[in-house]
C-alpha cells in the first residue's frame, strides 16, 4: 500500500506518474532527453548507469526495470547485470565506463564527492564533457526517481522475470509518450 | 572553474543548461511546474522546501537563490525562510508545514527513511495527498538539482546581493530557461 491513494495496480512510479500527470510529462521528457536522446554513449550504457545509482538507493523498481532495459540493450543476462552492480571494476565493460561508473557513485553521495582526479582520469580514458555531463546529470536524476518511488511507499512486482519481460516493449516505447496504464 | 566548458560567469545551473539544452529544457519545465504550478501548497512553501533540501545537501547555489525567491514570495513575513534554515523549529511556521518538511527531510536522506509515521503525522496536522506527494517530488527533484549542480563544480556566486536579485527575478517570472549566451 502506498503513502497515497494512487490509481490501482500500477507498480513502482507508475502509481505517482498517474496521480499527478502535470510532473510526470516533464519527468518523462527528461528520462526520453537523458536515456533515449542522440549520444556517444550507447542507451545500455546509460541504463546501466541509471540501474547502478538505484541500487545504491536500494530502489528495488528502478534497479530492476533499468536493469531489465540494460540487460535488454546490451544483450546480456541479469547476472551480468549484477556483477556490475556487485563490483564493477571486476566486469567485463570499458574502461571509460567504469571510470564514468566511479563518477556517478560519488554523485549519489552527494555533487561534491566528485573530484578533479576522477573527471580527469575518465577523460584520459576517453570520456567527453558531454560523456561527463550526462553521467553526472544521470546518477543526479536517478537520485529523485529513486526517492519518488520509494519516498511514497510505492510497490513494485518482486518477481525479477517481470522487470526483464516487460524490457522490449519499453524498449520499443521509449519514455516520451510514457502511459501509466500501459 | 567547473567540470567542463560551462560559460564563464553564468552562476550554478543556467551555465549548464547552456550547455546542455536539451536536457536543461525538462529541468526547468519540471522546476516550473513543481514551484509555480497549480498546487494547494502555496509557493513561497514550496519555495522554502526547496531551499531547506538544498541547506541539507549542503548545496550553497540553490540553498541561497531558492531562499531568496522564498523570502520574496513570503514578503513582510520573510523572517521565516531564514528561522527554518538556521534555527529549525523556532519558526512561526504551521504545524501541517512542519510536518511537511520533517518529510522532505526524510526524503533528502533516502526514499526508504520516510516511515508511515511521518506520512501519518502530516495528515494528521491537516496535509492532503496532494500536498504530500508534491513535497515528496520537490525534495527528491533537489536532491537531483543539488547533485547536478555541485557535481559539475558549476560556478557559485558568493555575494549574497547575487542571490536577491535572482530571488526577485525567480519570484517574478519563474522558471524560464537561458535561450542563448547572453540570456
Amino acid at each position: 500500500m502506498a503513502y497515497i491513494e494512487l490509481p490501482e495496480g500500477l507498480p513502482g512510479i507508475r502509481g505517482p506518474m498517474a496521480f499527478r500527470p502535470e510532473t510526470a510529462q516533464p519527468l518523462n521528457d527528461l528520462a526520453e532527453a537523458l536515456l533515449r536522446g542522440e549520444n556517444s554513449l550507447t542507451r545500455g550504457e546509460r541504463e546501466l548507469i541509471a540501474t547502478y545509482i538505484s541500487n545504491l538507493n536500494d530502489c528495488f523498481f528502478c534497479q530492476n526495470a533499468h536493469g531489465g532495459l540494460a540487460q535488454h540493450y546490451l544483450a546480456c543476462d541479469m547476472k551480468f547485470i549484477d556483477g556490475v552492480k556487485e563490483n564493477f571494476q571486476l566486469a567485463d565493460i570499458p574502461e571509460k565506463i567504469k571510470a564514468l561508473l566511479s563518477i556517478a557513485g560519488s554523485v549519489q553521495k552527494s555533487g561534491k564527492e566528485v573530484t578533479e582526479e576522477q573527471v580527469s582520469h575518465a577523460r584520459s580514458l576517453g570520456a567527453t564533457d558531454r560523456e561527463i555531463h550526462d553521467t553526472v546529470l544521470i546518477a543526479a536524476s536517478f537520485c529523485m526517481f529513486n526517492r519518488y518511488v520509494d519516498g511514497l511507499g510505492t510497490s513494485a512486482p518482486l518477481d525479477r522475470e517481470f522487470y526483464i519481460k516487460r524490457a522490449p516493449q519499453r524498449a520499443e516505447e521509449g519514455y516520451a509518450g510514457y502511459d501509466p496504464y500501459q | 572553474m567547473a567540470h567542463i566548458p560551462a560559460e564563464e560567469g553564468v552562476p550554478g545551473i543556467r551555465s549548464l543548461v547552456m550547455f546542455r539544452p536539451e536536457t536543461g529544457g525538462p529541468l526547468y519545465t519540471l522546476a516550473q511546474v513543481l514551484l509555480r504550478g497549480p498546487s494547494p501548497i502555496p509557493e513561497e512553501e514550496r519555495e522554502l522546501i526547496a531551499a531547506y533540501v538544498s541547506s541539507l545537501n549542503n548545496c550553497t547555489f540553490c540553498c541561497m537563490s531558492h531562499a531568496a525567491a522564498s523570502r520574496e514570495l513570503y514578503g513582510e513575513k520573510r523572517e521565516i525562510v531564514d528561522c527554518v534554515l538556521y534555527e529549525f523549529g523556532q519558526a512561526e511556521l504551521s504545524n501541517k508545514l512542519k510536518a511537511l518538511l520533517l518529510i522532505a527531510a526524510k526524503v533528502a536522506e533516502s526514499g526508504r527513511s520516510v516511515l508511515p509515521e511521518h506520512i501519518e503525522n502530516a495528515r494528521m496536522r491537516g496535509a492532503t495527498d496532494m500536498e504530500i506527494h508534491d513535497t515528496v517530488l520537490i525534495a527528491a527533484a533537489f536532491c537531483m538539482y543539488n547533485r547536478y549542480v555541485d557535481g559539475l563544480d558549476s560556478f557559485t556566486p558568493t555575494d549574497p546581493e547575487d542571490y536577491e536579485e535572482m530571488g526577485v527575478r525567480l519570484a517574478a517570472n519563474g522558471y524560464v530557461p537561458p535561450q542563448n549566451s547572453n540570456s
